[in-house]
């Protein structure tokens, strides 16, 4: 059985570098990033290359001394997406390795975009250049690009002090103790549940609030398939029931029945949360349930 | 009703899920420069704006109409903001109308916008506040019971929704601005998507959209071009909490249509008016309104929309742009429904051109079905 031959590691690497004289062309587009602009040099032809050349790859001739200041924008001609940078990549984080017309160039530069994810980039994204912190004349002093702004986010935040006062503020003092507060319009003897100071339908003054039972009819409903942080479980119904007294349906919660047993006409009962854990809130009322009794005729 | 109004121009943008390519004030000024092409005018001959959207919530822009002043060329003149929530562009087109029709103005320019992909309306419409423990997720949430409610007392069959799902996304096909656009989309189609508010399917609401879309009005002495004349507006609204407010057929819509039927003398609307543009965001919204509008008695509504009646090619077509439920920029969906209106009284609607079409309603509601703006447009002069 043959062993493994010996090895042994071995580094090739010039102390402190090798230095490249970069001659006047490539000088040039050196101190224009390091002053965090971008260059392109003019072909006999008339033609920009960006990054510059001493010599037109199309002819040979040597490029004219007329440099032209580009970009800082461009556009993603092409595009290769890089799910797990290498070591020595311009980007320690998925990005991609884009062609980049910048604005008034012939050609395209080969750069990286820092664009997040795959679908923030394709033929035709616009780009822009992030410098280094330190430029030194480096080609690495133009870091990478990112694609243009068109987005922000716009942070809006009102905050409130709601106070139950008035109407309110009776009737949530019911629910406390566990009683709905109606009122019934004088001239229209109509019962309004929440408790109010004046009839929707006529304008009258409402008198002294009116006890309702915690019991009524399902008149309509909404079995909800979609989830939300303050409902039970999904499928969960959503009804107005019409609480037994009174002329409006209040919109809650139906509970302790699947969603698709629920009828119209089904009879219910507010489920009140225990005594200990109620507040000045209709969170007291944990859902309405069937009581059982025959279905009302609508 | 005034003096005589015309709608002269209009300009619509392509509704899409999302326009990241315009902000809100190029979206509708893409808008307004389309009705005013249309119109052979420019931002010079408009003596007025008036702006609509739907809550401020929305797009979490208050006060837009002093954001969108320069976009609408209304710097130096009146402008205005409307806002009756779902029904805001019907009301902004009428609001407007009003200006011309009080002899006020000579030519105002109306817009309605909405860029929802700059929030969700569901969050926006669904801010719990304290003490309360309301469970309306959403408008599909506070429309289901009404919707369930109608099935019940109209004793309709339960594939009526799908039949308005699936006609106005085929209208939709021929719309070049619509923008859901299902091709196949037929009824097995709809019923295999998920119930979301039961009666509700998914394939049975409208979409979100970005959009935006602007009317020219003009009094008589400052029509150009082809007008579509101005027979009838009217709009009412009614309180959410009412004791026995009948929320499947609201008050507000039957004495809205009364109103605007009595101004442009018509006593039979499914006869007299040869196209509809109605607001239907959920598709059984259909019959809900043929009986609201009395275009079908009570409880009868869902038999015209069985009966293809309400189709591109029915004796009434209701939707031929495919609709709210093909394209819905909230704040702008009511004036799309007037301005489609128009457009087909003008022979301007192209592929869904209904044809022959002289007179037409446009319809908005919004709110809890709370608020309504409806006009007729006629090709004629009143």
């Amino acid at each position: 059985m043959p062993s493994e031959p010996p090895a042994a590691r071995h580094v090739l690497e010039f102390p402190g570098g090798y230095t490249r004289t970069t001659g006047p062309v490539i000088g040039r587009f050196l101190s224009e990033l390091r002053a965090r602009r971008i260059v392109g040099v003019r072909t006999a032809e008339g033609r920009v290359l960006v990054p510059p050349l001493e010599y037109d790859p199309g002819t040979g001739d040597p490029v004219t001394g007329e440099y032209v200041q580009v970009g800082p924008a461009g556009t993603v001609t092409t595009c290769a997406w890089v799910d797990e940078p290498l070591e020595g990549h311009p980007l320690d984080r998925p990005f991609a390795w884009a062609l980049i017309a910048l604005d008034g160039a012939d050609t395209a530069l080969l750069h990286a975009v820092d664009a997040g994810n795959p679908k923030a980039i394709a033929t035709g994204t616009r780009v822009w250049p992030v410098w280094s912190e330190r430029p030194t004349g480096n080609v690495t002093d133009l870091s990478h690009f990112v694609p243009e702004v068109t987005k922000i986010v716009a942070p809006v935040r009102a905050e409130y002090r709601l106070r139950a006062g008035g109407a309110l503020g009776v009737f949530l003092a019911g629910v406390e103790r566990g009683v709905l507060l109606g009122g019934r319009c004088q001239s229209c003897e109509k019962v309004y549940v929440p408790y109010r100071l004046s009839c929707p339908e006529c304008g009258t003054a409402i008198g002294e609030p009116v006890e309702l039972p915690g019991t009524g009819t399902v008149t309509t409903f909404a079995i909800n398939n979609l989830p939300d942080p303050r409902a039970p479980q999904v499928p969960f119904v959503s009804a107005y029931i019409l609480l037994d007294g009174a002329d409006i349906p209040m919109i809650a919660l139906v509970g302790d029945v699947p969603a698709h047993e629920v009828r119209h006409g089904m009879r219910v009962r507010a489920v009140w949360v225990p005594t200990e854990e109620r507040t000045a809130s209709m969170t007291n009322i944990r859902w309405f349930a069937p009581t059982g009794e025959p279905d009302v005729e609508l | 009703m005034g003096n005589r109004c015309a709608v002269i121009g209009v300009g619509q943008t392509r509704y899409t899920t999302k326009r990241r390519d315009v902000s809100m004030a190029g979206l509708v000024r893409e808008a307004a420069l389309r009705a005013l092409e249309d119109a052979g005018l420019t931002f010079k001959d408009i003596d007025a704006v008036v702006i609509g959207k739907a809550p401020d919530l929305f797009e979490g822009v208050m006060m837009p109409e002093a954001y969108l002043a320069d976009a609408l060329g209304a710097a130096g003149k009146p402008m205005m903001r409307v806002h009756t929530a779902g029904s805001v562009g019907g009301s902004t087109a009428l609001a407007g109308a009003s200006l011309v029709q009080g002899g006020v103005h000579e030519r105002v320019l109306v817009v309605a916008y909405e860029k929802q992909s700059e929030s969700n309306a569901t969050w926006a419409l669904s801010t719990h506040l304290p003490f309360s423990a309301s469970l309306v997720v959403g408008a599909g949430g506070y429309f289901a019971p009404h919707i369930r409610d109608y099935i019940r007392r109209s004793g309709a069959p339960g594939h009526i929704g799908t039949l308005v799902a699936v006609k106005d996304r085929r209208n939709a096909l021929k719309n070049p601005y619509a923008h859901l656009k299902i091709p196949g989309i037929d009824r097995k189609m709809v019923e295999s998507t998920p119930m979301l508010w039961e009666p509700i399917r998914y394939l049975e609401t409208c979409p979100s959209s970005d959009g935006a879309c602007a009317m020219v009005l003009a009094a008589e002495s400052a029509v150009t071009g082809t007008p579509a004349w101005l027979h009838g507006t009217a709009m009412r609204s009614e309180p959410i909490f009412r004791a026995g407010r009948d929320t499947v057929s609201p008050r507000a819509g039957i004495d809205c249509a009364a109103d605007v039927y009595r101004q442009a003398g018509i006593t039979d609307p499914r006869r007299q008016i040869d196209v509809a543009e109605v607001y239907v965001p959920f598709s059984w919204y259909e019959p809900m309104w043929l009986e609201n509008l009395g275009f079908a008695a009570e409880g009868e509504g869902w038999k015209l929309t069985e009966s293809g009646a309400t189709a591109l090619d029915g004796d009434i077509p209701w939707n031929a742009s495919g609709g709210v439920l093909s394209s819905n920029p909230i704040g702008a969906s009511g004036l799309i429904r007037f301005a489609e209106a128009a457009q087909q009284v003008r022979g301007l609607a192209g592929d869904h051109q209904v044809d022959g079409a002289r007179t037409a309603l446009g319809h908005a509601y919004g709110g809890g079905a709370q608020f309504f703006a409806m006009w007729i447009v006629a090709r004629e002069r009143p």
